[in-house]
């Protein structure tokens, strides 16, 4: 009964002088895998506009139907969304939106912290996923 | 004027040792989170302050702030003395520990001795006041009209009763050993280094009253009466806001009294460990043993489960009653022996 005890106070003293594994969360982040899926990204043209030509795959795609398109043309006869609305309140992050584009317009970024006091914010417009660009280099 | 200066004196040393036993209860409370998270590989409370250390007044502040409950089904008068009860012998147990010697004050001949009561009867006083804090714990749960309430105090009593026997006979040896109740007379014994100390002498006693020290102020791994999983808090169960904070002070404060009455029946007290280190005063001495011995108390916590009920019991009356009475045979043998 004592050895164990003596053991067991030997094991804690040690992992007491040990350093903390602890993760402290606000400023230190830890780096998501490789293979993480979270908010969407638009990659831009050249011309800085999406790369999106509105052909409706991923909407058709979307398991959780959170992607809504209108489509319309430019002066140069090509197609580019209108209005492109991706519901990140019923997105699921399954990724098939990033499978199904055609032209490689949107990607799965790697961005996990995202809070919002009101829904209507979290609504994801062509805008607002180019600007989420920046943060996936 | 003498008598002025006397009770001026006395009102000092109250207040100043009240002070630092409080601080030092709030400041135990941080260092038992932080050293048990270090012992889980992980920081304790850091975002409080600098090193988390502003954490003991939150916490506090906290505590008064919160709505004071009582329950309607309890019965409130020793709903409400209990912790009263808790806190009063948590701390008046440290009226007779004696933390340094003394000490002329410059300029004056004026001599002050660092404690606040030289009892004559001085381990007596601490035995009687410790089980006398038993009455809160015991109290608190049976009045707050809650089956875990009533039965974390009843294991309470039967645990503490138990462990006090041995408490009780494993402090005798030390006591045949100085032949006296007095605390300075058993700290002065032991002084010229230490070789002198009491533990060297009764090892076995010192064992003891460490186990039962933490049997009696309800410390992992004898944490029955407030088991979490099985009882939900225990006795305290149904206290809130500074009731609670009471009890909870009132915990810490008889574990640095426990830790303190140590010190002065085997580690020396104040006397420093090596007669060429004298120069150091008493009152720094006191203080290192005694945060070495909360370290320990802290450290055991992390390391052990908690018994079962059984084992406890079993444990206390098969182990550690017999061992204090063999123990005690055995000194007043050797000590009748030696004249």
């Amino acid at each position: 009964m004592i050895i164990p005890i003596l053991k067991g106070l030997a094991l804690t003293l040690s992992r007491f002088f040990s350093r903390p594994i602890t993760i402290q969360y606000p400023e230190q982040k830890f780096p998501p895998a490789a293979r993480w899926r979270g908010i969407q990204y638009f990659e831009a043209d050249e011309r800085g506009r999406t790369k999106c030509v509105a052909c409706g795959l991923c909407m058709a795609v979307c398991p959780s139907q959170c992607i809504t398109i209108e489509t319309a043309e430019d002066e140069e006869g090509k197609r580019y969304p209108l209005t492109y609305e991706l519901d990140a309140t019923r997105c699921i992050f399954c990724g098939y939106c990033e499978e199904a584009c055609p032209v490689n317009a949107i990607f799965m970024g790697k961005t996990y912290e995202w809070v919002e006091n009101r829904r209507t914010p979290l609504h994801l417009n062509t805008e607002k996923l180019l600007e989420q660009k920046r943060f996936n280099p | 004027m003498q008598m002025l200066f006397v009770f001026i004196e006395i009102i000092v040393k109250c207040v100043v040792v009240f002070g630092c036993l409080m601080l030092s209860v709030a400041y135990l409370t941080l260092m038992e989170r932080k050293v048990l998270g270090h012992i889980q590989v992980r920081f304790g409370p850091n975002r409080c302050g600098p090193f988390g250390l502003l954490q003991p007044m939150a916490d506090g502040i906290k505590a008064f702030f919160k709505e004071d409950l009582t329950p309607g089904r309890s019965d409130k008068p020793l709903f409400v003395i209990a912790p009263m009860i808790s806190i009063i012998c948590g701390i008046s147990i440290f009226a007779v520990i004696p933390f340094g010697d003394q000490f002329t004050i410059p300029g004056t001949n004026w001599v002050v001795k660092l404690r606040i009561a030289d009892v004559d009867i001085g381990l007596l006083y601490i035995l009687a006041v410790a089980s006398l804090g038993e009455y809160g714990i015991i109290l608190g749960g049976g009045s707050s009209g809650n089956k875990y309430g009533l039965t974390g105090s009843l294991r309470a009593a039967a645990q503490m009763i138990s462990y006090e026997v041995a408490l009780g006979i494993s402090i005798i040896g030390v006591i045949i050993l100085s032949e006296s109740l007095r605390l300075t007379d058993i700290v002065q014994l032991q002084g010229g280094g230490f070789w002198n100390w009491n533990i060297w002498y009764q090892p076995v006693a010192f064992i003891l009253y460490i186990i039962c020290g933490l049997a009696e102020i309800n410390r992992t791994p004898f944490d029955m009466p407030e088991a979490e999983s099985e009882l939900a808090c225990g006795f305290n169960i149904e206290y809130s806001s500074m009731k609670f904070a009471l009890f909870f002070m009132a915990e810490y404060a008889h574990m640095i009294t426990m830790g303190a009455v140590a010190v002065t029946l085997f580690w020396g007290g104040w006397q420093p460990p090596l007669p060429a280190l004298s120069f150091i005063p008493g009152v720094v001495w006191f203080c290192l043993k005694l945060f070495v011995l909360l370290f320990f108390f802290i450290w055991e916590r992390g390391t052990m489960p908690r018994l079962r009920y059984d084992q406890i019991m079993k444990f206390g009356w098969k182990v550690l009653i017999p061992l204090a009475l063999i123990n005690l045979l055995i000194t007043a043998v050797a000590v009748s022996l030696k004249g």
